[in-house]
């Protein structure tokens, strides 16, 4: 136990440097996906034919093709027609497009649970559709969102992890480096895994206080 | 003045015709009540009324401008208050704030102006005191007297009911006709759906019996309920009559 908290110790410096890179990547991943997601839902549920079939296209590719496969086009292939990246940057796009995939069904979801009644109300004081939508169903929707929400938000720490593959040095990188120089490889990774979970356990918790704010009766 | 006037509505449902030609008109003040089995198309044709469904054929004039074909339905759905079977109220605002944001964000009054006008019509339904609560915390009857306060926010010129009383409690729909007995007599323009041939007696200037899309008479209460010229009104006020 004591070496274990020595080598932890001695790791976390470095661990916290990676830890850094972990969460913008997440942070910012989260909050582009959330963007493209709002779109992409909005328009899967009430977009005329164009919309919705480019939309659900979308949805489709990116949900039926592994992360790395997409993180790998943007990092690797992208460069061969003259498109080059930066490792955080290729990261950071492909975990908001496959995160921005995964929250527009979270979101269409969402607004297929709000009652079609609530829609013919607002429609019938005289609100627009587009009123209507951000107005009366949105709003709702975002509620009720907040549960699959955090739990993307907890996938997505943790798939972060395989920018190190394209040389991210996040929390990840950091350990595999720590580890292949101290060979203390149960020790390393295990600190490792305690640093995600506690960042996990952290999301989870403030999401399920944020809920409980935002909440209401009946919604 | 003709409030509203419906010539040749028609509205189907893939190969099924729920509403086959229906014709009538209504003046300022009037209030129209409209009976008849389920399944025969009244509630559709309230929707095709304020284009909440889009009819297949037909006119349909509000204040002798046509509603039908005009890109902008919108401006007439301000014009035209509806009430729900199922209340549909905003679940996410405040009572207040249901009544509110109809003149807030549609008619674009200040906050202030809203306020005043959502608190004037809550007192009216008589739930002033509730302005706080969410829909949810709500008895039926409260909820629908807050839909019906939402529609009057508008100053509508015509509201339309859709079975308002259907899912209440029987002990709740008192509360509910009170109030709408209560805009007949101030004069509101009112054209409502119900299974409430008591209350339609009370309230009606006229009443127009359909079945199977169609209007197979129409005219004042007293004719209509108890000396119908149709065959097919006396056989549905007769069953309607041992149902009860």
């Amino acid at each position: 136990m004591i070496h274990f908290i020595n080598v932890f110790v001695n790791a976390f410096p470095f661990l916290m440097d990676g830890l850094v890179f972990t969460v913008e990547l997440a942070l910012s991943s989260i909050a582009i996906g959330f963007v493209i997601g709002i779109i992409v839902g909005i328009s899967r549920s009430y977009g005329k034919k164009w919309s919705y079939m480019i939309s659900t296209g979308f949805v489709e590719v990116i949900r039926g093709t592994p992360l790395l496969v997409q993180l790998f086009i943007f990092y690797f292939a992208l460069p061969q027609i003259g498109i080059r990246l930066s490792p955080i940057i290729a990261s950071i796009i492909s975990f908001s497009i496959n995160s921005g995939a995964y929250q527009a069904e979270y979101i269409r979801g969402a607004i297929q649970s709000v009652d079609t009644g609530q829609m013919k109300a607002a429609l019938s004081i005289g609100m627009t559709k587009w009123q209507a939508i951000t107005r009366v169903v949105m709003p709702q929707a975002l509620i009720k969102v907040i549960p699959s929400w955090t739990n993307e938000f907890v996938y997505l720490i943790k798939y972060t992890s395989v920018a190190y593959l394209v040389g991210v040095p996040e929390l990840m990188a950091q350990g595999e480096f720590i580890a292949s120089r101290n060979f203390e490889f149960m020790n390393v990774f295990l600190s490792v895994a305690i640093i995600y979970l506690v960042i996990v356990l952290f999301i989870t918790w403030g999401f399920s206080r944020i809920e409980k704010m935002v909440r209401m009766p009946g919604v | 003045m003709k409030v509203l006037q419906i010539k040749n509505l028609k509205k189907r449902y893939g190969e099924k015709e729920i509403i086959k030609g229906i014709s009538f008109e209504m003046e300022k003040g009037e209030t129209v009540v409209v009976i008849g089995p389920s399944g025969t198309g009244k509630s559709t044709m309230l929707m095709c009324i304020n284009r909440l469904t889009e009819p297949d054929g037909g006119e349909i004039y509000l204040n002798e401008n046509q509603i039908t074909g005009s890109k902008h339905p919108e401006i007439f759905r301000q014009k035209i208050g509806m009430v729900f079977q199922e209340f549909n109220l905003f679940n996410h605002l405040t009572v207040l704030n249901n009544v509110m944001i109809g003149p807030m964000r549609v008619k674009k009054f200040s906050r202030e102006k809203a306020e005043s006008i959502a608190k004037e019509n809550l007192k009216k339904v008589g739930l002033e005191l509730q302005m706080h609560a969410y829909p949810a915390q709500l008895s039926g009857g409260q909820k629908q007297r807050v839909g019906i306060a939402r529609a009057l926010a508008m100053e509508p010129d015509l509201i339309l009911f859709d079975e308002p009383t259907s899912a209440l409690d029987p002990e709740l729909v008192g509360e509910v006709l009170e109030v709408i007995k209560k805009l007949a007599r101030e004069g509101m323009t009112m054209l409502i759906v119900t299974h409430e041939i008591g209350f339609a007696k009370d309230v009606a200037d006229r009443i127009i019996f359909m079945e199977n899309g169609e209007i197979i008479e129409e005219g004042v209460p007293s004719l209509i309920l108890n000396n119908p010229s149709q065959e097919r009104t006396r056989q549905f006020l007769a069953k309607f009559m041992e149902g009860r």
